[in-house]
């Protein structure tokens, strides 16, 4: 029993037969690292990031219209219009996002071709239909002129992508497939990885309102009120994780960095306010400080929600809900046999 | 996969543009003959718009995105001269029944010219042609926001012909932007009567060639909001009416 109990430490070498955190036996893998792949995975994640900056910039320029036909641009497939006044911003997200469904499609192929482990090639298949789908949303933007519902879901569906990005590339990582992992039982309710799950829904719900203040199909007050949830929420799962499970340098790292955003984020989303709704309630054009704060408040939500992604997968393979938690009661009752 | 995606959504979204513009067509074609005005009747109705009230600045404009905008230009959204105020929709609401109206056969026009639109207001009535012109060096998209109408967004490169454009129902105080130049706003007010005017820069405004009978005039602004007035006015008539406008917050602007 003592060893089944809460915290106990599992450190034993498993290089051919796994114990997976959930307590079943695996047949392990011998996966090999492999750098390229990897440099590349990363290489994708940031092209990304800055994808969602690019597009960002479209939103709060008011330039999403500015290129008023889709696939082409102006009725050309390849030339560069001048790029001037919005068409800089909107023309340029278009670029900066064929080269990102390229380097999706590049990562998809080697992916499938290169890694043994299955899942990890369904989900490089998985991020090739999210960035198509993407790509859809954004043409259906424009040729439908900007309803909330389909910009809402455009927004949210790049950060979704985001996120699947940054995972192959810690999946992809040398840690990740060369680390033995240091696991700890988890005995506590709700479970870490219950509130790192929680935090990701907050975030969410909270990515969607956002989104939908931003392209006008609803007011901000829900965007606002539900960002004190997202802030207890995300700060209860940081401290927990902070508080039992420090030493885990692999949960330690992403929780600080979830903390240290969603203050920063909690800042962001303040001066945003203050720029676009208070003071810019009445602005004649994009002015530069709205423009600025709104742009590194989409940035930095991605960055947060990522992170949440990153710190709820650290703590599925680190942290495990204990063992006997999950056995039905009769089983775990010897009394009851 | 992508652009046959895109290229299904273009057929799909040209179709339903051109099944709404025949529509729009038969409309025209299918208008009845207009109610006959006996023209040695008709009377004036005239006036002035004032402002109450501590004019707001004019904000300055920074054009600097597209080096082809040259020269200053300033926010138009409340003009305001010596008490007057300018760019006030005045259209007769109410009283006309259901007479019908000869549309004009000349174009109203709509000029882009320094990266701002002229005029900033415009009235035109159902169906009359809208002729969009770039005087500009520099592409202009021109994109409707209407509730009752069409959205349409079109591109308009420099020296390209005129764009010719229509509405089909009435709208007050529709508004028109260039999201490749975002400060680029104004409004185009669609009435079934030709009884409209706005104001110009020291608030004055006409309405000529009413028949005999009770009216509602409205004033409305893009930023304050409407004003209704009632007139009765007999044959060869002219009557005055004048309003005042105070600063917003004092009245509802239009959405």
């Amino acid at each position: 029993m003592q060893a089944r109990s809460a915290r106990t430490r599992l450190r034993v070498p498993l290089p051919r037969i796994l114990l997976d955190p959930r307590g079943t036996l695996l047949k392990a893998i011998a996966t090999s690292y492999n750098p390229k792949l990897h440099r590349f995975a990363v290489v994708l994640a940031c092209w990304t990031f800055l994808l969602i900056i690019a597009g960002a910039l479209v939103t709060s320029n008011d330039a999403g219209l500015s290129v008023p036909d889709w696939p082409t641009s102006f009725g050309s497939w390849y030339k560069i219009p001048h790029l001037v006044g919005g068409v800089r911003f909107e023309h340029t997200h278009r670029m900066i996002a064929q080269v990102a469904g390229l380097l999706t499609i590049v990562l998809a192929l080697w992916t499938w071709r290169a890694e043994k482990r299955r899942w990890l090639r369904y989900l490089a298949v998985a991020a090739l239909g999210t960035v198509i789908l993407q790509g859809v949303l954004g043409g259906l933007t424009v040729l439908l002129y900007l309803p909330p519902a389909v910009s809402s879901a455009h927004a949210a569906l790049a950060q979704t992508f985001f996120c699947i990005a940054v995972v192959i590339a810690i999946f992809t990582g040398r840690r990740w497939i060369e680390e033995q992992p240091r696991v700890e039982f988890d005995s506590r309710k709700p479970s870490l990885f219950t509130l790192t799950l929680l935090s990701i829904f907050v975030l969410y719900v909270q990515l969607l309102l956002g989104a939908m203040f931003r392209h006008h199909g609803m007011s901000w007050w829900p965007h606002v009120t539900h960002s004190a949830i997202v802030a207890f929420v995300l700060a209860w799962t940081a401290v927990r994780a902070l508080s039992v499970y420090s030493q885990i340098e692999a949960v330690r790292r992403p929780a600080i960095l979830m903390l240290l955003l969603v203050i920063g984020q909690l800042c962001l989303g303040f001066t945003a306010f203050l720029t676009r709704v208070s003071w810019g309630r009445d602005a004649v054009q994009p002015e530069l400080p709205m423009v600025i704060s709104t742009v590194a408040h989409v940035a930095v939500g991605a960055l947060l929600l990522a992170t949440t992604v990153v710190l709820a997968i650290q703590v599925w393979r680190h942290v495990p809900v204990a063992f006997e938690e999950r056995l039905p009661q009769a089983q775990r009752d010897p009394s009851a046999a | 996969m992508l652009a046959m995606c895109g290229l299904l959504l273009m057929a799909a979204c040209n179709k339903k543009e051109n099944t709404e513009q025949s529509n729009n067509a038969t409309e025209q074609q299918a208008a009845p003959a207009a109610t006959p005005i006996d023209p040695a009747t008709v009377a004036t109705v005239n006036g002035t718009v004032k402002f109450d009230g501590t004019a707001p600045k004019a904000s300055k404009i920074d054009m600097s995105q597209d080096p082809a905008c040259k020269g200053a230009n300033e926010a138009e959204n409340v003009v305001v001269s010596g008490g007057d105020l300018a760019n006030v929709f005045v259209y007769v609401k109410d009283g006309l029944g259901n007479r019908t109206f000869d549309m004009p056969k000349d174009p109203v026009v709509l000029d882009q010219s320094g990266c701002r639109y002229h005029p900033h207001v415009l009235g035109v009535m159902t169906g009359q042609t809208v002729q969009i012109k770039n005087d500009d060096p520099t592409t202009h998209n021109i994109h409707p926001t209407p509730k009752d109408n069409r959205e349409w967004n079109e591109s308009q490169p420099p020296s390209s012909p005129a764009l010719e454009k229509s509405f089909a129902r009435e709208e007050i105080m529709l508004p028109v932007k260039c999201n490749q130049h975002p400060w680029m706003k104004m409004y185009i007010n669609v009435v079934k009567s030709p009884f409209y005017a706005v104001t110009d820069k020291s608030g004055k405004y006409e309405i000529k060639g009413l028949p005999p009978g009770d009216y509602t005039i409205a004033f409305v602004h893009e930023k304050l909001g409407e004003q209704d007035q009632k007139v009765t006015v007999a044959a060869k008539d002219t009557k005055t009416v004048d309003t005042t406008f105070k600063p917003e917050g004092a009245g509802a602007g239009v959405q």
